[in-house]
């Protein structure tokens, strides 16, 4: 019963631990290992302005939750003049304003975005699109091109790629060439495919955006056809009919209207620029999360003060330094001072280095015991002999300091990282230990329990661990789980197979005659 | 030379060895409640108890529990020329002091029990070190105990050095289940301690006669300062000393417990003190594992309706739990 439930509270902690890791890896996009990097754009659109009177303004419409990109942070960078931004017929605008501009001005609007969804997200369905007020014959000739195109076609989705190719076909249908001039441009056509499109009464708009390109300047904005398939605006190439935006493709703005609406400007132009960049996997995450929204990141590390978090980065370890501990003194069965102590050590180890941090902790120690043997002598009460061995500790760190720095030894200054109030209480124990004990066992105590902090330490100092309990926190649970199963663990310690190897022989030895064999029997 | 390869967990199993991991999950902390375990750990605590219940412990000549009451130690150890200094508290034996004997009146210095003369001021030194808790489990502060220095038999003089050898029985609910005499040597510096180099003899249940020893996890014939042959050594009255371990189940409620007895020359068999967590290491000085006899003690349980007195379970544990056959 205990162990049914022990084991399920294990596989509860496990699965919760787990799960909640794996959410934050596979959706937010939390990296499982550090120094990961993640693909992220700048983009920034220049309006170079000139000013002619008093008073100018500029709206310019911005990106609002583009298909497959999220945008993680954007800033505007328009000295003088006044900002606002707004919201009008689902199209977020930012609106400049200036009373007295002079000269020629430019203003700068730059956006990170990171492409992160594969899928496009459904919308509503704007509705039935209204047919456009055609003149006779024009109307019959476009109804005619319409069920033509109707009559080849399964869905709206093949219907448009149908009629953007006919659109853009040299030599086009005889009902639609009176629609076109044959020399007509691009945007003509892909207009005139959004009004045919209308007359099936299937909505259809024009979307317009910037092609990324890493280190591009002076880019202008390509426009695309998207037509509404009931569940989500599907993108089609305007001049092929191919469905789909480019790979880089970053849609601004909808609608069938310039970017830019100015008064009391002479002239402006609009260029963006696009940069390629490389930012930490973890803040890319982090930045997306909180766009998200994410319940779930409101309990993260991440957005604890600097300081604080590089205290959670260490304290994090220490649970695992304490199934190290754990798993040495329970399943191999190593004796070490005090139980947590080794943990304490292979902290200050993180700071000094291993070898050194060894070298100086048993010079510490060894110092320590010889002046703690020459204190036994003077007979002092506990409390104080402990207080002068503390004292004593400290002065032999700042000796140490001071003495490795003379001889340009740098190493010799992290000393002062070392818990000194565990460095006494380990001389005392070892101290009693080596007298009622004696020598051997002392130091066997001793070189166990800097086994198990060496090993600590190399667990903890480990980057993919560290980074791994920070980010994922929750992990935490899993080594809690594995604690609690070690716990109910009662088999043989490793060292007692060593301690107990003389049964090897002893049992044969003591081993009655045969014939007494069939009158007992124990099983 | 060959090497002494350590032995398989499977074959330590099928001999019942009982691992310390085991030891602490199944038996401490399913026989033991953790409210019982002042009773035995507070050596003061067992001597009234014991004493109480009538089982015999060395005399207590006094507690010292303040720092003030230390200069009245001669007043408690009185004509008394040889005692022993104790923590209540201590675990493992340490912090003991044993005096044999008064070696000059003025100043006044006594003898400990290696021959080594003690002044009176670093005996009080040992007490104030007792009462700061020096010796007690977490550094909690303690009393000493003075007591009556056990006047052993001669029985283990030949197969002991200098110390007081003790005979552990670890009493599994009510039924002594293995025995073994725990003999100083040089090298564990008279104290019976078996990690200090001590030697442990087992003791076959029914006959309470020594087998042989195990020193350092390894087995001896001989002891190794008195070069006499160790098993065979008849413990004297044997079922009242099995019958005085199971009592202290009784007394204290334990399930698992460890009882350490010495020999008084006069005053026969002693409780010296119990133990909540007796150690291991008496199934290599028996050559055997503790689990095999639990389980017969388990068996036997099972089908009886009555608790038995003392007696009838260590007259139980004599006919049921020796030899064993493997």
């Amino acid at each position: 019963m205990r162990r049914i439930h022990l084991l399920f509270v294990v596989f509860l902690l496990t699965a919760v631990g787990i799960s909640v890791a794996y959410y934050k890896h596979s959706s937010l996009g939390f990296p499982l290992t550090p120094d990961r990097e993640t693909e992220t754009w700048t983009v920034e659109a220049q309006i170079a302005v000139d000013p002619s009177t008093s008073s100018a303004s500029v709206r310019f419409a911005l990106p609002s939750d583009p298909p497959h990109y999220t945008l993680l942070d954007e800033g505007f960078v328009s000295r003088g003049w006044g900002l606002t931004t707004q919201s009008s017929g689902g199209q977020r605008e930012a609106v400049w304003t200036k009373r007295n501009p002079d000269g020629d001005q430019t203003l700068y609007y730059q956006a990170t975005v990171y492409r992160d969804q594969e899928e496009i997200q459904p919308s509503p369905y704007p509705g039935p699109a209204a047919p456009p007020l055609l003149e006779e014959p024009l109307k019959s000739a476009a109804e005619s091109f319409v069920e033509d195109i109707r009559a080849d076609s399964a869905d709206i989705q093949t219907f448009a790629t149908l009629l953007v190719k006919e659109v853009n076909s040299s030599r086009p249908d005889e009902n639609i060439a009176a629609f076109l001039k044959p020399d007509a441009s691009e945007t003509e056509r892909t207009r005139l495919a959004i009004r045919l499109l209308a007359i099936a009464r299937i909505p259809a708009r024009m979307v317009h955006g910037v092609m990324l390109t890493d280190e591009g300047r002076n880019l202008t904005t390509t426009t695309w056809l998207e037509v509404h398939n009931s569940r989500r605006w599907v993108p089609i190439d305007p001049r092929s009919g191919s469905v789909g935006f480019p790979r880089h493709f970053l849609a601004w703005w909808h609608g069938d209207k310039p970017a830019l609406d100015t008064a009391g400007l002479e002239d402006v132009k609009l260029t963006f620029a696009t940069t390629r960049n490389l930012r930490d996997a973890v803040e890319t995450a982090q930045l997306q999360s909180a766009i998200a929204d994410s319940r779930l990141m409101d309990f993260s590390l991440l957005d604890l003060p600097i300081d604080a978090q590089n205290t959670y980065r260490v304290l994090l370890l220490v649970p695992l330094g304490a199934l190290i501990i754990v798993l040495l003194r329970n399943v191999i069965g190593v004796r070490t001072f005090g139980t947590f102590m080794p943990v304490l050590i292979a902290l200050s180890f993180r700071e000094t280095q291993l070898v050194s941090g060894v070298v100086l902790f048993t010079l510490i120690v060894a110092m320590g015991l010889a002046i703690r043997f020459y204190l036994e002598r003077l007979k002092l009460l506990l409390v104080p002999r402990l207080a002068a061995v503390v004292i004593v500790v400290i002065l032999l760190m700042v000796l140490i300091s001071i003495v490795s720095h003379r001889l340009g030894l740098d190493i010799g200054l992290s000393v002062g990282l070392f818990p000194m109030v565990i460095l006494a209480m380990t001389i005392e124990r070892v101290s009693i230990v080596w007298e009622e004990h004696g020598p051997g066992d002392a130091l066997a105590q001793a070189a166990g329990s800097l086994v198990v902090a060496a090993l600590a330490y190399l667990v903890m100092v480990n980057t993919y661990v560290a980074h791994l309990f920070f980010v994922f926190p929750e992990l935490l649970l899993v080594v809690l789980a594995f604690t609690l199963l070690v716990g109910r663990y009662t088999g043989y310690r490793l060292t007692e197979l060593f301690r107990f190897r003389a049964f090897k022989t002893l049992a044969q030895a003591r081993r009655p005659p045969p014939s007494d064999e069939a009158s007992g029997g124990s099983r | 030379m060959a090497i002494d390869w350590p032995i398989s967990p499977r074959r330590l199993r099928e001999l019942g060895v009982l691992g310390m991991n085991q030891r602490n999950g199944e038996f401490i902390s399913e026989m033991n409640q953790r409210r019982y375990y002042p009773l035995v750990d507070d050596k003061l605590l067992t001597k009234e108890l014991a004493e109480e219940a009538g089982l015999n412990v060395p005399t207590l000549y006094g507690v010292i529990r303040s720092t003030h009451e230390i200069k009245h130690l001669a007043r408690w150890v009185g004509e008394h020329e040889d005692f022993v200094i104790k923590p209540a508290n201590g675990a493992g034996g340490d912090g003991i002091l044993v005096i044999d004997g008064k070696q000059s009146d003025k100043p006044l210095i006594y003898r400990k029990s290696s021959g080594q003369a003690v002044g009176i001021d670093t005996i009080a030194l040992h007490l104030s070190n007792i009462l700061a808790g020096a010796y007690s489990l977490g550094g909690r502060p303690d009393v000493a105990m003075i007591e009556y220095r056990v006047k052993f038999s001669p029985l283990f003089e030949r197969i002991s050095f200098q110390g007081v050898p003790d005979i552990r029985t670890i009493v599994y609910r009510g039924y002594p289940l293995m025995a073994m005499v725990r003999l100083p040597t040089t090298q564990s510096d008279g104290k019976a301690n078996l990690h200090q180099g001590a030697i442990g003899a087992g003791v076959d249940m029914a006959a309470g006669q020594t087998l042989d020893g195990v020193a350092h996890n390894r087995r001896v014939t001989h002891h190794p300062d008195t070069r006499q042959p160790i098993s065979g050594v008849a413990v004297p009255g044997w079922q009242a000393l099995l019958e005085m371990a199971a009592r202290c189940h009784d007394m204290t409620g334990l399930g698992y417990l460890g009882v350490d007895v010495v020999l008084d020359r006069e005053l026969g068999p002693l409780i010296l003190e119990l133990n909540a967590r007796p150690g291991l290491s008496i199934q290599v000085a028996n050559g055997e594992g503790l689990r095999h006899r639990v389980e017969r003690v388990d068996r036997h349980l099972r089908y009886l309706d009555d608790r038995e007195a003392s007696a009838q379970r260590a007259v139980w544990s004599r006919e049921n739990l020796a030899p064993m056959i493997l």
